[in-house]
């Protein structure tokens, strides 16, 4: 990792002194018209002048032409991106929780820059700390919510974690009015149109990075399973579909990303689907992605230890006799998470990339090339995690209504802040219940 | 400035005369102006022969450019609104002078108002919420107006299309969750329906995913960021009116218990929640405006200068006082207190019941500071009334922040009114700006101080689980009572 803490600090100058240019670019020229009939970027875009590559990069690529230096330094940068994947998740959850805050984080920087390019917003000081302080209350708001549900115990022992929480909605409430009053109070007079704009972006980007991330996260506690294969299926579908497009691209896709193919979609999409049933097969086995995640509370740390699901049992399904004759199999047995991982490929290849459109959209319209300048030959954070977003919103929706019911420890904690008659009435319904299903029948207490 | 400022982009920047060598930066400015006119009307004559569309390329121009201006003093003015008084309320005050005759179109319509709002709240809980939803919607078709105006956007027709369709999924989401509710026997009986209440969520959100990817095929090439601008505004708006309506209504009921022995539905409607918080904001908005119109000196914020002090605090005091005795009046009786039994078999409201114990009387002894004061030592309170005074602080206190912003913005976007609905007043927003943090506030006032989560809800999760779950839970549930002391141990089966 430390190959990139040099060349982030150059990129943080260079971007400052970017951005200076920028915005005097800006006011001169700023035509905001979104005619491309000029250069590709409307003529105000400044020129990329600093090289972001480290060091070692360009003087190991010194001698080759630059469009293969590009293609070498993305490809060097893929691979390390995907080594530090693996490395997290050999981890464990907590390393994986923060990392996930860290991008969140960088995600909201990245784009709250950009609306302040775009509006000047430069000499309203307020803004930036009301941006930060609300992007702060929204994620104690999800964060209370997350340690509330999954690390109950914990909390309900000490005294200051159980009022926290016990009273937790207000307290994000009123955090939160906080903001909002100090952001009424600091309207300024002849800038109330930017600061209306700087608020509504502020709140939009927010519902976009901080919900979804904090998806993400559930998704995890469910098993890191469901945390890793739709990362995976994501970043293979972008990768297949480059590989694809780059040797078989003919027909354009769509008009807002010339580069993409139809070639590289469907390519993308077979391809993707195969991986997904490959890795899933292959992590199905372990039990250290297959279980949720818990918290122990006495060695006060994260087991993922536990029977296996159902889901993750190998199972004999019979094979279509159309398929038969081609395959030559009669049964086959497979995990019935690979069943679902097709419908999570299938999302990921055909739906994931509108998330890319918006996003390409979104540079268009603020004429930006990347996001951010973060990683050499990439981009920004959020050129990777476009596509993301989506597909950790869908896996939680997918989970929460096909796979899981509601959470047992939730529910007993819900239980407990009934008034004791409730208690009473649920739980004898609860036992007539069972008592129904034959599980209790005339078996003693114990 | 050139003459041609309206049409010309290049006068909008901070090139202005004020400037040292301004003239001939005019001058620079006006043969620019000339030329891009020329320019202009040469793509808009070949644009216009081609698509037949009214935007033209400087007209574009000058629209993008209002988005990012620096400050708001170029933006040209919305053209003032109509007048639109009935007219019979016109010709029965046309013998007074203008001033008395706002004041009177405001008095009158207030009281139609008011008068308007307790009789929904007599036809019952169906017709609240139907009254909640026009309401919502309402608003919502206001403030989308207002952004199509500033961002002339009346040239993508899909948006309009886009952005109702919107609201309709958000609303849909959010009726699913609290009617499923509201319609449970109605629903156990049908197939279809429980196959769309067990997959609501999914559903949902493929219904979402379907519009984003609508709005995303939609992106048409010259007009990305006006789309973006939209798009966001749209969803701003839903953050802001339908969620907080939603809020509403899940404050007046408080849900519903599925009594399985004798299988009658119960649905709890708390009037008394529902009418003290919004009669609170109503009326601190009444008394603020007397109280400032009798004795307002001193100004308060410079975004509203009407608003003085004396009338905040005026207001203040008065809201709570109200509320205060507003709540001893509700408690009393038992239509504003206890459920609204609805019998499935005689299809009959009937409200009668052991009343809850926040509607009970209590002793409170009075604090000793007070005691010499007053006279009394104890005193005979309900405990609705104290909740109501932080409710009625809340709604004197941080209420009117939101009409500061609801101000700001329309100062922002340069329009008086959100709209024309209600003469004298306004549109439907301008009358709602601040109930919107109210019912926020009183949401998370009552989850976290009053009611604790739905047991029918919970009840229903504990019976989806899966077998070995619900034994686990039953065992630690039993555990947990027999210790609270509230379980026999003795009590078998």
């Amino acid at each position: 990792m430390n190959i990139f803490l040099p060349s982030f600090s150059r990129v943080c100058r260079s971007r400052l002194a970017l951005q200076e240019s920028e915005s005097e670019n800006k006011l001169d020229g700023e035509t905001a018209s979104d005619s491309e009939s000029k250069s590709e970027f409307g003529g105000s875009l400044p020129v990329p002048t600093s090289d972001d590559t480290p060091e070692v990069l360009n003087r190991a690529l010194s001698n080759l032409s630059s469009r293969w230096k590009n293609w070498w330094v993305r490809g060097i940068l893929t691979l390390a991106m995907i080594t530090f994947f693996f490395i997290i998740i050999y981890l464990g959850p907590m390393v994986l929780m923060m990392i996930v805050m860290c991008v969140q984080i960088k995600c909201f920087h990245e784009i709250i820059t950009i609306g302040y390019n775009v509006y000047h917003s430069y000499d309203l000081p307020w803004f930036r700390t009301l941006s930060w302080y609300f992007l702060l209350c929204v994620n104690y708001f999800f964060y209370g919510e997350t340690v509330t549900d999954y690390f109950f115990t914990l909390v309900q022992r000490e005294e200051p974690l159980r009022i926290l929480s016990k009273y937790h909605r207000f307290i994000s409430f009123a955090l939160y009015l906080t903001g909002f009053c100090m952001f009424v109070l600091s309207l300024v007079k002849k800038h109330y149109r930017l600061q209306f704009y700087m608020f509504g972006w502020t709140h939009v980007t927010l519902l976009i990075v901080v919900t979804q991330s904090h998806l993400i996260i559930h998704n995890l506690f469910e098993g890191m399973i469901w945390f890793i294969v739709p990362i995976s299926c994501v970043i293979c579908n972008d990768i297949m579909a480059y590989m694809f497009g780059f040797f078989f691209g003919r027909t354009p896709l769509i008009k807002l990303s010339p580069k993409k193919t139809w070639e590289g979609f469907i390519g993308g999409f077979f391809a993707t689907v195969l991986f997904g049933l490959l890795l899933s097969y292959v992590m199905s086995g372990y039990r250290c992605f297959t279980c949720p995640v818990e918290f122990n509370n006495d060695t006060n740390s994260f087991t993922v230890d536990c029977e296996p699901s159902e889901l993750f049992q190998l199972q004999e399904y019979n094979i279509p006799l159309v398929l038969q004759s081609v395959v030559g199999w009669k049964t086959l047995r497979m995990y019935p998470f690979q069943i679902h991982s097709i419908a999570l490929s299938t999302f990921a290849s055909l739906i994931g990339p509108f998330g890319g459109f918006f996003a390409s959209g979104f540079k268009r319209a603020f004429k930006i090339k990347d996001f951010a300048n973060t990683i050499p030959g990439h981009g920004g954070i959020m050129d990777r995690f476009d596509c993301q977003y989506l597909m950790a919103t869908f896996v939680n929706v997918y989970i929460a209504s096909f796979i899981r019911g509601p959470n047992p420890s939730k529910l007993i904690q819900q239980f407990l802040t009934l008034r004791p008659d409730q208690q009473l009435h649920i739980f004898n319904t609860l036992k007539a219940h069972l008592v129904d299903k034959g599980m209790l029948g005339s078996l003693e207490d114990a | 400035m050139c003459a041609c400022w309206r049409h010309c982009w290049c006068c909008w920047t901070r090139r202005a005369p004020s400037r040292p060598g301004g003239s001939l930066v005019v001058g620079r400015a006006l043969s620019g102006c000339l030329l891009e006119m020329l320019h202009g009307a040469a793509t808009a004559a070949a644009s216009g022969l081609q698509h037949g569309s009214r935007v033209t390329e400087p007209d574009l121009i000058e629209r993008l450019d209002d988005l990012d201006l620096r400050n708001d003093s170029d933006v040209p003015d919305v053209p003032p609104s109509i007048d639109s008084t009935p007219e019979i309320l016109r010709r029965a005050l046309s013998g007074l002078s203008a001033r008395w005759k706002n004041w009177w179109i405001r008095g009158i319509l207030t009281l139609a108002m008011i008068s308007v709002f307790f009789l929904i709240i007599y036809m019952g809980s169906f017709m609240l919420m139907l009254l909640v939803l026009s309401i919502q919607v309402k608003c919502f078709h206001e403030i989308i107006t207002i952004g199509y105006r500033v961002y002339h956007s009346y040239d993508l027709p899909w948006f309009r299309s886009l952005s109702w369709y919107f609201l309709l999924c958000v609303n849909y989401f959010f009726y699913g969750e609290t009617v499923a509710d509201y319609f449970g026997t109605f629903v156990q009986r049908r197939e279809q329906l429980q196959f769309l209440i067990r997959y609501h969520r999914f559903i949902s959100f493929a219904l979402y995913l379907a519009g984003f990817c609508m709005f995303v095929l939609s992106l048409v090439k010259k007009h990305y960021r006006l789309q973006f601008y939209m798009f966001a505004w749209t969803h701003v708006t839903l953050l802001i009116t339908v969620t907080q309506s939603h809020l509403v209504i899940q404050n007046l009921f408080e849900g519903m218990i599925w009594e399985s022995v004798n299988c009658k539905l119960r649905q709890k409607e708390e009037h008394g929640r529902f009418l003290v918080p919004i009669s609170s904001v109503i009326c601190n908005d009444i008394a603020a405006y007397i109280f400032g119109f009798f004795f307002g000196r001193t100004p308060l914020i410079k975004l509203s200068p009407k608003k003085t002090w004396e009338g905040f605090i005026g207001g203040g005091i008065s809201t709570v006082v109200f509320g205060f005795i507003f709540s001893y009046f509700l408690a009393q009786h038992q239509y504003f207190v206890c459920p609204v039994e609805y019998k499935s078999e005689t299809n009959r409201f009937v409200t009668e019941c052991e009343p809850l114990e926040l509607f009970q009387m209590k002793k409170y002894s009075v604090p000793l500071l007070l005691r010499s004061v007053l006279g009394w030592e104890t005193v005979n309170m309900y405990p609705f009334q104290m909740h109501s005074i932080a409710l009625s602080t809340f709604a004197s206190l941080i209420g009117p922040f939101g009409g500061f912003f609801a101000s700001g913005f329309k100062r922002a976007f340069k329009i008086k009114d959100f709209a024309d609905t209600i003469p004298g007043h306004g549109g439907i927003m301008d009358r709602f700006d601040c109930q919107y943090l109210m019912a926020t506030f009183v949401h998370v006032y009552i989850t976290s101080f009053i009611r604790g989560p739905n047991p029918s809800k919970l009840l229903k999760q504990l019976l989806v689980l899966q077998p070995e779950q619900q034994l686990n839970v039953y065992n630690t549930l039993k555990s947990h009572l027999v210790e609270k002391g509230i379980l026999q141990p003795s009590l078998r089966g």
